[in-house]
Formats: C-alpha cells, sequence, structure tokens
C-alpha cells in the first residue's frame, strides 16, 4: 500500500500504457489503431514530465530575485520537459503522416478496416 | 486474438507494476533524473547565458542540435505528407473519399468574430514567441498557436481562401527557411570560430557581449522554429482535410 502511495504516478502510466498497447494489438480499424498509439505515446510523455516533479517546487524559470543564490530543489526539473516540448511537436508531426498513409489507404482499397485491406491485397495477389 | 492480447498486456503490466516499486517516489528531489546534470543547468544557464527560462535555455542551447534536427523531422513530415497526398488534374469521378461539401461561406457571425479574434491570437503567439526567454513559451509553442490561427481562418473562410494568400510556393518556402535559419546561425557560429550553435560566438559581430550574444542566438534560432512549425501545421492541415486537392476542406 505504501508504494501504491509514493509512487501512483507509475501506475497511471502503466495503465494508460496497457491500453494503448491493447488498443495496437486488436483494434482493426487503422484510425482506431493511430488513437490507441497516440494514448500509448502521451503515457511515455506523461512519464517523462513526472520525473521532473519535485516536491514543493514551480516551474524552472529563474527568479529575477534570487540569481544570486538559486536553490535547486525550488525549481522543476527542466530536461523531461525540453526533451517533451520536442516530442510532442513531433508527435504531432508524425500523426499527421500516419493519417495521410491511412487516407492513402483508404483511397486504394476503399476501407481502412485491417482484414478487408489484407483480403484486398491478397485478392490482388491471385489476379496477378 | 482477444483473448492472446489481454493476456500479453497484462503480464507486461504485471511486470511493470513489479518494476514500478524500484522507481524513486513521485516529487523525490533526490532522484537520479532530478540531480546531476538537471541542477547544473539551473545553477548555471542564467549566468551562461542571460535567459531566466530554462527549458527555452536547454532547448535551443545546450540542446540545440537535437531541436534543429527536430525541426528537421518535422518539415519531413510535411514534406512526406505532401508526396504521398498531393494530387492535381485527376479524374474526380472515381475518388472514394467524399470531401465535404458543407461549407461556412456566408456565416456572418462566425466570419465577423474571426476577424476581430486572428489579430489577436497573431499578437499572442508573438509574445509567446519573443517573451519565451522570461516566461513559459518559445518558438514551438508561438509557431503551433500561429499555425492555428491560420487553420482557423481556413475553416471560417474557406481553404480556397486562405491558399489564395499563403499559396502553397510560399508554405515550402517558409518550411525550409526556419531549418535554414536555425542552421544558418548554427553555421555563422561556425564561421566566426566556435563551434557549431555556440551562440556566444555572435558577440563577434553583434554589439553585445557573449553572454547576452547567447540569449540573442536563442531568439534568432526560436524565429526558425516557430516559421517552420507554423507552415508545416498549416501545409498538414491543408493537405489532410482537402486529400491533397487542395480545393476545399473540411
Amino acid at each position: 500500500m505504501d508504494i501504491l502511495i509514493a509512487k501512483y504516478n507509475y501506475f497511471a502510466f502503466i495503465i494508460l500504457m496497457l491500453i494503448g498497447l491493447y488498443g495496437v494489438l486488436v483494434k482493426k480499424n487503422l484510425i482506431k489503431k493511430v488513437i490507441a498509439l497516440t494514448i500509448f505515446q502521451t503515457s511515455i510523455i506523461l512519464f517523462y514530465v513526472s520525473t521532473a516533479v519535485k516536491k514543493d517546487s514551480t516551474i524552472p524559470i529563474i527568479d529575477h530575485h534570487a540569481m544570486d543564490h538559486i536553490n535547486v530543489n525550488d525549481y522543476a526539473n527542466p530536461l523531461p520537459q525540453v526533451l517533451m516540448l520536442t516530442a510532442i511537436v513531433v508527435g504531432v508531426a508524425t500523426l499527421g503522416v500516419a493519417l495521410s498513409l491511412i487516407q492513402k489507404i483508404y483511397r486504394e482499397y476503399g476501407s481502412i478496416e485491417e482484414n478487408e485491406v489484407n483480403d484486398k491485397i491478397a485478392n490482388m495477389g491471385e489476379e496477378l | 486474438m482477444k483473448i492472446i492480447s489481454f493476456i500479453i498486456c497484462a503480464l507486461i503490466g504485471v511486470l511493470l507494476i513489479s518494476a514500478a516499486g524500484d522507481f524513486p517516489d513521485f516529487g523525490d528531489v533526490n532522484s537520479p533524473a532530478n540531480t546531476h546534470l538537471s541542477s547544473y543547468y539551473l545553477e548555471n544557464s542564467i549566468k551562461q547565458t542571460d535567459v531566466p527560462n530554462v527549458v527555452s535555455a536547454l532547448l535551443a542551447d545546450y540542446r540545440g542540435f537535437d531541436t534543429m534536427l527536430e525541426t528537421c523531422v518535422v518539415l519531413i513530415a510535411a514534406v512526406a505528407i505532401i508526396f504521398l497526398l498531393r494530387r492535381s488534374g485527376f479524374d474526380k469521378d472515381h475518388l472514394p473519399l467524399e470531401t465535404s461539401s458543407f461549407a461556412f461561406d456566408n456565416n456572418l457571425i462566425l466570419q465577423t468574430t474571426c476577424r476581430m479574434l486572428i489579430p489577436v491570437m497573431q499578437l499572442y503567439a508573438l509574445y509567446v514567441i519573443i517573451h519565451g526567454h522570461h516566461s513559459p513559451g518559445g518558438g514551438f509553442q508561438g509557431g503551433v498557436i500561429l499555425g492555428a490561427v491560420l487553420i482557423l481562418h481556413s475553416m471560417v473562410f474557406g481553404l480556397k481562401k486562405s491558399l489564395s494568400s499563403i499559396t502553397e510556393i510560399k508554405q515550402r518556402f517558409f518550411n525550409h527557411l526556419g531549418v535554414l535559419i536555425f542552421a544558418l546561425v548554427g553555421l555563422t557560429c561556425l564561421i566566426l570560430g566556435g563551434n557549431f550553435l555556440d551562440y556566444s560566438q555572435l558577440s563577434k559581430i553583434l554589439p553585445v557581449d557573449p553572454v547576452y550574444a547567447r540569449s540573442l542566438g536563442i531568439l534568432f534560432v526560436e524565429v526558425g522554429v516557430a516559421m517552420t512549425v507554423m507552415t508545416v501545421m498549416f501545409s498538414i492541415y491543408a493537405d489532410l482535410s482537402s486529400s491533397g486537392e487542395m480545393d476545399k476542406g473540411v
């Protein structure tokens, strides 16, 4: 029980991550797969940001009045925040690529259900 | 299939939960992530770069290379989407994807509201970019707000009208110009005798001291990042919403 209280953040990511993983494995609809992948990604981002948290700390912007005596424990850890800042933007851009790939698949096969697309590809092979 | 997947997920969950006990507590100031390097940044970034927002200083200065290549990834994503979807002069009868015919052409309330909102939003985005040194913000965030403004404009006034002012050529130009500004700032530092992206070298051509030159260098590259992110967001939207035809959006 102590573990659950002291480390509750990790359990939140594990649950989110497993939801994402299950969705990627089970869902046949490609859009739903992308949504699941985004949930997975969000859990990782949350995990990184939560490692930056310090108890009773504020955002990592140095106070103008306290520049001479900086107490490191007053400010949250900036490093994971920087890593995730870029990861979010790149995540949005790659999400765009994923959606455009799905649009292309729909244009080509008339469906975004994975099994239907697979059947169509198999039929095309027989025709050739 | 569902049962097997569920068992796999459950197994991974059990493994992760049993491993979670070894992680540092939430908010622990002495965890490995919060000691070592990050305290160096917190203590020294204000002295070395004159930027109070440590995240901005880290993003554009200490980890400048990372940020430059992340901007390149954003650019490459936009180029990939253009290659995947963009098309013109094709047979429209064979198009399985119906583009929405619901247009806001004459919606006076929406258009008037957006006319008032868009300048304010753009001004705020510029504030987020420029004031990223002293408050939460920076190139990525401001660029995304600017991109959202363009998307809002094209949703309300129609994609065609947006594209008549922000043509595809301009989108491509600003996509690349942002990365180019970033790389050229780095290259200038290299030519002036320092390392790539060592902004303190800019003090040799700007009338400021090396510490403030690093602050200015961060501003330059943030502007570049914002340009790329803004037009990439809009070009992704334009391609996706019109399925590559660029005639009418959502």
